[in-house]
């Protein structure tokens, strides 16, 4: 088992054709993912990478069956490309785009919902089910199968922690990289339950950084509702208080956002974190051997 | 991206915001003809400069004559005002705004910012203007009102009423005032994607009028493509130059205070080098992100720039390749030591796509100076021993 994505989740990949979205949908393809066609408008009726494409995400769907789609496109077109997906029936979108300005991510995301469509990033690695399923950018090599979930706002703290847990002799049921952009589809919350009800899953990584305070709410979800073994990691410890001009954003949130408040939180839900990434590989050997 | 107070204010008369008159002043001289040009008794001069807390950092002034505009406008040009939101080294004050001077009988604080968990933008506002609003919703958060606004109905009637009812403004003239103040600025914060908006403090005059007497805006950076005359504001002698130098190359740099220079791939990845430097003993010189696309040039412009700080006593790179090629890093760090004088010792720990071949780079090269590091843990580790000279 796993969560969200498997060997036989079906995928097409929106902006198939562009160089980004023709490197990466290879890459996937040769990790193994079931990428059934792509979509680039005026392309349709054409192949590319031995697989065939459409001029929308309906037509790709209608066709293929696909219930997953992979997106690729420039950022003034992320929001758009989005809600394609939604109104053809895809059930989970995974935005790799960086830069999408938030108003069209507020806007794509409450259609998405709507649609009862699921959506990671954007501005984020993707998904993956270990030796089954990549969609995303990350390198599929260090992801073993194994029983750890993995939940991070960092691309890169993502490759370093699923490293860490492989190269401790244990390994991966899913890992997903959730982006750290202001609006962003599932986070923390949504993914702790869907790995708490996947039996495979034995422990679960999360990784956050400083800002905003989903890392709070995820504490709170915690203390609540999960009983597996929780590793986190707060990056940002370091991180000097950012100069800024006005207050709006920290009362909002109701909270400074700093490393150390959401390291607090977590670790009052019961959660073991550690200060340093170096640290991930060792926390989950201790919480798995107990 | 922020914009100063003036440039504010010029967005808002755009939108019918009322705002007291004002004009931009470079020089003393300047500041004299502008407030001859606005008339009146009583002038403001004020600094325009990217940061809060002006008027306690004495960047604010009131003048009743001519001598006396020309008098703080030469104090205040050119003078580095620190505020707690400009850090210990302050700013450079290189504008100064002449507003004619306001008849204040109430101070009210009015903004607009996205509430995250939301996913929509909130309309923030308190009877408590021109006060530090962070200390007020500290202390008394009840005097602070909160309206979202889902974009999807926009900014409706009862959204109006729930803001002046919340403020205690009874009067049916001031209050459909206020709520053509308010609706006017959600307005405006949609049509530019603007990230957040704060009017403190909003006055009401003995007219009872309202108006903005200050305004801070920041934008969405990722939308400015859009909005060319948004960008056209941009001040870049607001912005630090190395920091501004990085960001042409496509490096995300912070310069901080500590001896270890690091160079990494994606922010949360850099953010946790430095935590795990300081874990170790070490101290961060700086926050530097290559980005996604890094090549041979840019790691080279990396080195460049940490080396410019003269305390940096060693540099760790750290890259866990995704998009990320680490044997394009290795041929960075090659053709670096080639263009720039690396005389520090270099800790190099690459991970992920291509990393064996950036090994074999690196290895054939043989450059003493270049320490090869097996993970994040034995990489920060070389750094802060070579960093203390062992």
């Amino acid at each position: 088992m796993s969560i969200l994505v498997n060997k036989d989740t079906k995928v097409i990949v929106q902006g198939f054709t562009g160089k980004e979205g023709s490197f990466h949908a290879e890459q996937c393809i040769a990790y193994g993912t079931k990428i059934v066609g792509g979509v680039t408008p005026n392309k349709g009726g054409q192949e590319h990478l031995g697989l065939p494409v459409f001029n929308t995400v309906k037509d790709a769907v209608a066709t293929t069956g696909a219930t997953v789609s992979m997106i690729f496109v420039p950022p003034a077109f992320v929001a758009d490309a989005v809600m394609e997906a939604a109104a053809a029936g895809i059930t989970l979108a995974v935005v790799i785009t960086e830069g999408a300005p938030v108003r069209d991510m507020q806007a794509a995301k409450a259609f998405a919902v709507k649609h009862g469509m699921m959506t990671i990033g954007p501005n984020c690695p993707g998904v993956i089910t270990a030796e089954e399923c990549k969609i995303g950018i990350m390198p599929g090599a260090i992801f073993k199968k194994g029983h750890v979930g993995l939940i991070s706002k960092s691309g890169t703290l993502t490759y370093e922690g699923a490293n860490q847990v492989c190269k401790e002799g244990f390994g991966i049921t899913t890992a997903v990289g959730i982006g750290g952009d202001p609006i962003i589809g599932l986070s923390y919350k949504q993914l702790l339950k869907m790995f708490q009800e996947d039996d495979d899953t034995h422990a679960i990584v999360m990784i956050g950084e400083i800002g905003g305070d989903l890392e709070i709410q995820a504490a709170h979800y915690i203390k609540e509702h999960i009983t597996k073994p929780v590793v986190a990691f707060i990056a940002g410890q370091t991180a000097p208080a950012g100069k800024r001009m006005g207050h709006a954003g920290a009362i909002i949130s109701g909270s400074a956002g700093t490393a150390k408040e959401k390291m607090d939180a977590l670790e009052a839900a019961g959660v073991r974190v550690v200060v340093s990434p170096a640290e991930i590989g060792k926390a989950v050997k201790e919480v798995l051997s107990k | 991206m922020n914009i100063h107070e003036y440039q504010a204010k010029q967005i808002f008369a755009k939108y019918g915001v009322p705002t007291p008159r004002g004009i931009i002043a470079n020089t003393p001289e300047e500041a004299v003809a502008n407030a001859q040009e606005l008339g009146g008794k009583i002038w403001v001069v004020k600094a325009q400069i990217h940061a809060g807390g002006r008027g306690l950092g004495g960047g604010v002034k009131l003048a009743r004559s001519m001598d006396e505009v020309k008098q703080l406008a030469s104090e205040i040009l050119g003078m580095t005002l620190v505020t707690h939101q400009t850090g210990p080294e302050g700013k450079l004050v290189q504008k100064v705004y002449i507003e004619e001077g306001a008849d204040i009988v109430d101070e009210l604080y009015l903004g607009v910012v996205l509430d995250r968990a939301k996913e929509m933008p909130v309309i923030m506002a308190s009877t408590e203007g021109g006060m530090d609003i962070e200390t007020v919703a500290h202390n008394t958060p009840e005097k602070i009102i909160k309206i979202a606004v889902d974009p999807s109905i926009g900014f409706q009637g009862f959204h109006g009423r729930e803001l002046v009812f919340g403020l205690g403004i009874t009067d049916p003239q001031e209050q459909n005032k206020l709520i053509k103040f308010a609706k006017a600025l959600y307005t405006l914060y949609m049509e530019n994607d603007a990230e957040m908006i704060e009017i403190n403090p909003l006055i009401k005059t003995g007219a009872g009028d309202f108006m903005a007497l200050d305004g801070k805006m920041g934008f969405d950076d990722s939308a400015l493509g859009r909005h060319p005359e948004i960008a056209a504001m941009r001040d870049i002698s607001e912005e630090d130059a190395d920091e501004r130098e990085a960001s042409q190359y496509g490096l995300s740099y912070i310069s901080l205070d500590g001896e270890i220079g690091c160079m990494v791939n994606g922010a949360g990845l850099a953010m946790g080098t430095m935590d795990t430097i300081n874990y170790m003993g070490g101290t961060p010189a700086n926050f530097l992100d290559v980005g996604g696309s890094a090549n041979a040039q840019t790691v080279a412009k990396g080195f460049e720039i940490i080396l410019k700080n003269p305390k940096v006593k060693a540099i760790f790179v750290n890259i866990f390749g995704g998009i990320v090629r680490c044997d394009r890093i290795a041929n960075g760090i090659l053709e670096a030591t080639k263009l720039v004088d690396v005389h520090v010792p270099v800790i190099v720990r690459l991970d992920g796509t291509n990393a064996p071949e950036a090994a074999e780079i690196l290895r054939n090269a043989n450059i003493p100076n270049v320490i090869a590091a097996t993970d994040l843990a034995d990489g920060a580790a070389k750094a802060v021993r070579a960093a203390k000279g062992e």
